[in-house]
């Protein structure tokens, strides 16, 4: 018989569709794992309301526990606390910074309307004189920024809180 | 709890966000620049999984074992409550974005509101969505200014989408009897608070971008009581043609 902390372990197996360098644990997404009568429940925290990856993680973690002979599994959708950037581990940073992707920095206050934007400093050459091309990148999570030093452009992973 | 009064509550602000997002993604692959292409279709998914979000709290309200794709797709033009506003054709770049900062600029006040709503479901819908529409309102907002404050055509331009839009802005905040009971229950903010803080928004953005807000208070309503332009048939067409050509099918 598996316990939850064996489940969460399998969990490390699934990566996100559109960031596969990333596992859903390092991602953040996953909360409580717990038996409910004879069904696994897996608490999943959606990171944008319209992120059209989510359904693929769900099946994925879905296929992926089947394939450990769990049968028994469902996914509970959690909306409140909602997810942040926050949750993303610092594993997860390192690893977002190595497959080219600016991991989120602290932004100056999100409630005010024209707050400066974030000093972003690229992933490939280390250098903070970069510049946002875009506020939407090529997924929901992501804005287009670029490399004012080495010229690279580049995702940065949106600071969501 | 009333619950029919909150199901036709949550059953507009969900037309809302379906029609705005359908009316966005119709930009895919037209947009004036590759990067607002990306921006506006990814505004549109983030509508349309609030909708979904909302939908399914419709349906556990209803009650009659629907499911969100059944509220989404397979209903008649009059059942939609959504804002006329919404349903308006994408015109020009700055009708489109003008269209979206006046929706912005009432959504997020209305999300901060709801996030400390008694009905949890609901808060918790408005608590995810508020951080995106935030985002989305600073986007929209950014490209007033700089369409408002650009050069004469654009200032032109934008200028006349206000001039145009002002009409269904009016509609924001319709209420009818089921309003005013949940607002004297305490279960949604009351609508005057939510319109002063709009009015701030619009006021602030509008002067920055030297747009002139119209005097004239003419004004359409309509969709919140399912009466809708000419322009809502052609969306359904559109958007049911999936479901009304093959029944029940699934992604």
């Amino acid at each position: 018989m598996v316990d939850s902390s064996q489940i969460r372990n399998y969990l490390n197996e699934v990566s996100d569709p559109e960031i596969p360098v990333l596992s859903v644990l390092d991602l953040g997404v996953i909360q409580q794992i717990y038996l409910d009568s004879d069904q696994w429940v897996i608490e999943l925290t959606p990171t944008y309301s319209g992120c059209p990856a989510m359904q693929q993680i769900e099946s994925d973690i879905l296929l992926k526990l089947n394939e450990k002979g769990i049968n028994n599994a469902r996914i509970k959708h959690i909306l409140s606390p909602a997810w942040t950037t926050d949750w993303i581990s610092k594993e997860g940073r390192k690893k977002l910074l190595l497959y080219g992707i600016a991991p989120p920095v602290d932004e100056v206050d999100k409630k005010t309307l024209f707050a400066d934007g974030p000093r972003v400093s690229c992933p490939k050459c280390t250098s903070e004189n970069t510049r946002m091309v875009s506020l939407f990148g090529s997924t929901a999570c992501k804005a287009h920024y670029q490399c004012r030093e080495c010229l690279e452009p580049f995702d940065y992973f949106k600071c969501l809180k | 709890m009333n619950e029919a009064a909150l199901y036709e509550y949550v059953l507009r602000m969900s037309d809302d966000s379906l029609i705005l997002g359908q009316r966005l993604g119709e930009w895919c692959g037209h947009g004036p620049i590759l990067e607002e292409d990306i921006a506006m279709t990814n505004i549109a998914l983030d509508l349309v999984g609030q909708a979904i979000s909302l939908y399914d709290f419709a349906v556990l309200l209803e009650g009659k074992d629907r499911d969100h794709d059944q509220l989404a797709y397979l209903r008649y033009e009059n059942e939609y409550k959504n804002l006329l506003l919404v349903e308006q054709p994408n015109g020009d770049f700055a009708m489109t974005m003008l269209r979206q900062f006046f929706f912005d600029a009432f959504r997020l006040p209305l999300f901060e509101f709801l996030e400390k709503s008694p009905v949890e479901q609901l808060a918790a819908i408005a608590q995810k969505s508020l951080k995106e529409t935030r985002y989305h309102l600073k986007h929209s907002s950014e490209w007033v200014i700089r369409l408002g404050d650009g050069t004469e055509e654009s200032h032109r331009r934008a200028q006349a989408a206000v001039d145009h839009l002002w009409r269904y802005t009016h509609e924001l905040f319709y209420e009818n009897q089921h309003d005013v009971e949940l607002q004297e229950n305490g279960l949604v903010p009351k609508l005057s608070d939510v319109q002063a803080s709009w009015m701030i928004t619009v006021q602030e953005v509008l002067k920055e971008a030297t747009l002139a807000i119209p005097t004239n208070n003419w004004k359409f309503e309509g969709g919140r009581e399912g009466r809708h332009s000419e322009h809502m048939g052609y969306i359904l067409s559109e958007l049911q043609y999936m479901q009304r050509a093959y029944p029940n099918m699934e992604w």
